[in-house]
């Protein structure tokens, strides 16, 4: 059930830091040392996320109850728990998509990089470019080609000269880890790709539109191992010029990928709240929280 | 029919025996009825026309005259009544329709949306006599004094506009039949919208669209051929419609030259004229207008399902 | 602490703001849902002109004389007694033929479905409906008034029939598929035969939408003319309990007299028209209203 990484994800700083192997059937996930040092505590970085008790509600059903916290710019934060805990609830209201939802209300604040994103004078439809969003399905345009896919979002915002439009289709994709694949078809459609790279298409098409912030909704839960392992290491690429986001169902992959974790699970009522938040080392190595501890060693959930 | 009967959803295994099979039997009848009836119904109209089809050939369909006299038959100023009937219906009715049913759909609270699915479903009940009725004596006179009146005035000099203008006649015709297939577009188109899974719309969502970009950039390519199955569904409900367009459509006898022409369609012709026709040539004429119709209807009917079918995939899967 | 700022990109802050193009964008959306409003609007406006329309000019002549005195001569007055009998008759008898009919071949592609018959028998249903009623009354003549050189009434419940029986086989079908297989499972698992399952069971779970298809297709029947034409004819004459004979019906009266060169059954037209409206709508607003509450419950 557990794959403890030999070799962690080769990235440009660091050389390969071989991780030892576990003795027996081990639960608790290995954490691979920390990449790179975080950006300072308390540096108005760009792409930092102040999240100062959210309250959710889906009519009268409360779906989140009261959770604050930070998260840190150009970092990979993984959101982990039991299903039905909110998780996805709570990613969403950072791109107001909560909003498609007639039903949704939200008290609370979420200031990204100070602005409260819920003001008045903000909307939703700015913000969305800002903070882009990956799905847990691949969902590229059927009606699209490639290149269409990738520059959809970016064909919102008026007309673009073609090369202007090539130029961006090639940037994203190559961010997207996906440009010597598709090259060469940029023209075929869109849903003609395997799983896996349909994601990345997708991952491209949310990169087009130059976001500070990618959310991730389970990425790579739809995708086959190997596809989710170059999801994975496309994560730990993008966090150099993105503030990534993601929830995951996955400990293994949360303990693999993310710099930081949060831990939500569900309170009473089926509300789900924060447990415990911090760097992912110390949340799967040292919690201070007894739950959490019960979690990650896979007693529950 | 024979049948072999797949596990599926069939109910093999009940312990009713010879009931069982009686009772399975009996439904089947019950289909068989409704193919027998469908064939026969083409049989009968093919063998009723054959002796038109066969005096005057293929030229039935573009004989020009329609004189019971000299026993000529010919059926284009009915065909091609028909034609622009419905096409002003269309024409009218599917960016209506098509902006109506995205509003029921996609942008409207559920307050607003019921109430007006329930009045455009009780626009569809209204029996034909009425709509033709009311197109006579109110539809037809206002027409004929504020649009057509300033269409000759002001257009007189373009052909299609030129008077006079009585407001019974092809244009009228064609506004009814509007009124009247615009819920069905509206219903089929709304189907099919709504059949355009969340994904797509939050994938456009999430890049920064507005409400309306959504729907045009996402939703709308998707539902494409579906809406336009929907129109054409509509387009099939006008060209066989026959009360309303027998009261408001005059008495043209020719190609109607201009919108403002009186003219006939194919089932007001057969509707006027039927049963005063003598039993032969006539009315094997008039069968024979009737059959071209039903050919061009089934035709436009099962495209129509395929195309919705595209998208909304086919009713047993929804 | 040395901060690089990436100075390529503006400030979140700024981001948020909506520049013009957004404005424009935001502007053009706001009249784009007007317009699809008001195309909406646009096509509930016949509705209430109709019905204005026939309730005004329906509501004098929507007397007693109308609704029990008989047609007369030359338009000297009269009533519209032998099409409100007529209907009264001709539509049960049709509801008597199609109805079985219908939500048996219904239960056939339902219960049966994905054999290939129960796919034709679909799809025949489904051209069925879309051909105009006009050509059924056409092919009811050839079969039921030309061999007996007779218009008569049973020819006109006849094509009554043949238009009711593809519409409540289609709604009928819909209902039952929507009644849960593990209902079906449930029964036989009980040792129910199929028949017994199918009618107890499944037809009882549904009936409640079905009798509102049967209802719908009856208040579509009630106002269809074009398939009378040809069959039944019309006629002045009060005919009751003769279907070897033509009747009339009240869409044909209104037809009729719509036409005729005198006011007074111009008139008669109207009032005609009012009841006509006023049957089908009360049917479809009663039968649609306990549909939508059940839905909501």
């Amino acid at each position: 059930m557990v794959t403890t990484m030999t070799e962690s994800p080769a990235t440009p700083a660091e050389p390969p830091q071989p991780v030892p192997p576990v003795d027996g059937p081990a639960i608790r996930p290995t954490v691979p040392p920390p990449a790179r040092a975080l950006p300072e505590e308390g540096a108005a970085a760009a792409g930092s996320i102040e999240v100062t008790g959210l309250n959710v509600f889906y009519g009268a059903f409360q779906a989140i109850r009261d959770i604050s916290l930070t998260i840190r710019p150009n970092a990979v934060t993984a959101i982990i728990g039991p299903s039905g805990c909110g998780k996805s609830t709570f990613l969403r209201t950072l791109n107001r998509m909560h909003e498609l939802t007639p039903t949704a209300r939200v008290e609370g604040s979420i200031r990204l990089d100070g602005t409260d994103i819920m003001a008045p004078h903000v909307d939703p439809v700015q913000l969305r470019r800002v903070v882009g969003m990956v799905f847990q399905r691949p969902n590229p345009f059927p009606t699209m080609s490639i290149q269409d896919n990738v520059v959809a979002g970016l064909r919102l915002t008026g007309r673009h000269s073609q090369a202007e439009l090539d130029e961006v289709t090639e940037r994203s994709l190559r961010r997207a880890a996906l440009w010597d694949e598709v090259k060469d078809k940029l023209k075929a459609n869109g849903t003609s790709l395997s799983g896996g790279q349909q994601q990345r298409l997708c991952i491209a098409r949310a990169l087009a539109v130059d976001p500070e912030v990618i959310l991730m909704d389970e990425p790579a839960s739809a995708l086959d191992p190997v596809a989710t392992l170059r999801i994975e290491q496309l994560m730990a690429e993008l966090r150099q010029s993105y503030t990534i986001v993601i929830v995951t169902h996955n400990m293994q992959q949360a303990a693999r990928v993310s710099d930081e974790t949060a831990f939500f699970t569900m309170g009473e009522e089926r509300a789900g709240y924060l447990v415990e938040t911090g760097r992912t080392i110390d949340i799967f190595t040292n919690p201070k929280n007894q739950l959490t501890e019960d979690y990650v060693s896979g007693r529950f959930g | 029919m024979t049948t072999v009967q797949p596990p599926g959803r069939s109910l093999e295994g009940g312990s009713g025996g010879a009931a069982d099979r009686l009772f399975r039997n009996g439904t089947r009848v019950a289909g068989s009825f409704l193919v027998i009836a469908l064939i026969a119904i083409g049989v009968m109209l093919w063998l009723s026309s054959s002796q038109a089809f066969g005096t005057f050939g293929l030229g039935f369909v573009t004989g020009l005259t329609w004189d019971p006299v000299a026993s000529i038959y010919g059926a284009l100023p009915y065909v091609v009544g028909t034609i622009l009937t419905s096409l002003i219906a269309v024409i009218v009715a599917a960016p209506i329709g098509v902006l109506t049913a995205i509003f029921l759909a996609e942008l409207a609270p559920r307050r607003l949306s019921i109430p007006l699915t329930f009045m455009i479903e009780l626009l569809a009940a209204i029996p034909s006599v009425v709509f033709g009725l009311w197109g006579v004596f109110v539809l037809g006179p206002f027409l004929g004094h504020t649009v057509e009146a300033w269409a000759v005035e002001h257009l007189g000099w373009i052909p299609i506009f030129a008077g006079p203008a009585y407001g019974i006649g092809l244009f009228t015709a064609g506004i009814i039949l509007a009124i009247m297939i615009v819920p069905t577009i509206v219903s089929i188109s709304r189907e099919v919208i709504s059949s355009v899974p969340a994904s797509q719309r939050e994938a456009m969502a999430a890049l920064g669209a507005t409400r309306w970009e959504i729907v045009t950039k996402a939703v709308l390519p998707y539902a494409r051929s579906g809406i336009v199955g929907a129109i054409i569904l509509g387009l099939g409900r006008a060209l066989g419609e026959t009360m309303a367009v027998t009261m408001v459509i005059g008495n043209g006898q020719d190609i109607p030259h201009g919108l403002f022409d009186q003219a006939q369609t194919i089932a007001s012709k057969i509707a006027t004229t039927f049963n005063e026709a003598s039993v032969g040539i006539q009315t094997s004429s008039l069968i024979a207008l009737g059959f071209i119709l039903l050919v061009i209807t089934i035709a436009l009917n099962v495209v129509a399902r395929l195309l919705v079918w595209r998208v909304a995939g086919p009713p047993g899967a929804r | 602490m040395a901060v690089i700022a990436p100075a390529i990109k503006p400030a979140i802050a700024t981001r948020l703001l909506r520049s013009r193009s957004d404005r424009r964008r935001a502007a053009f959306d706001r009249t784009m849902r007007t317009i699809a409003l008001l195309a909406a609007l646009v096509c509930v406006v016949p509705l209430g002109a109709v019905i204005l329309f026939v309730a005004i000019n329906g509501a004098p002549a929507l007397n007693l004389d109308l609704l029990t005195k008989a047609p007369k001569a030359l338009g000297t007055g009269g009533g519209a007694a032998s099409a409100i009998l007529g209907s009264l008759q001709m539509i049960p008898l049709a509801a008597l033929m199609a109805i079985p009919i219908g939500i048996a071949a219904a239960i056939y592609v339902a219960e049966f479905s994905g054999t290939r018959s129960a796919r034709i028998v679909r799809f025949a249903a489904d051209v069925l409906v879309g051909i105009p009623s006009i050509l059924i009354g056409i092919f009811v003549f050839t079969m039921l008034v030309l061999p007996f050189h007779q218009f008569n009434a049973f020819a006109g419940s006849v094509a009554l029939a043949l238009l009711m029986i593809p519409v409540i086989m289609r709604t009928s079908e819909e209902i039952l598929r929507l009644v849960p297989g593990s209902l079906r499972e449930a029964s036989l698992a009980l040792g129910i035969p199929m028949w017994r399952t199918v009618l107890s069971v499944v037809l009882r779970t549904g009936l409640g939408g079905i009798l509102t298809g049967v209802m719908l297709a009856v208040a579509r029947a009630f106002g269809e003319t074009a398939p009378l034409l040809f069959t039944a004819l019309g006629s002045r004459l009060v005919n009751v309990g003769n279907f070897s004979k033509p009747m009339d019906s009240l869409p044909l009266f209104v037809y009729t007299n719509a036409r005729a060169p005198f006011t007074v059954l111009n008139q008669q037209a109207w009032g005609a028209a009012l009841l006509l409206l006023l049957i089908v709508l009360t049917i479809n607003i009663a039968v649609r209203a306990r549909s939508f509450r059940r839905n909501v419950s």
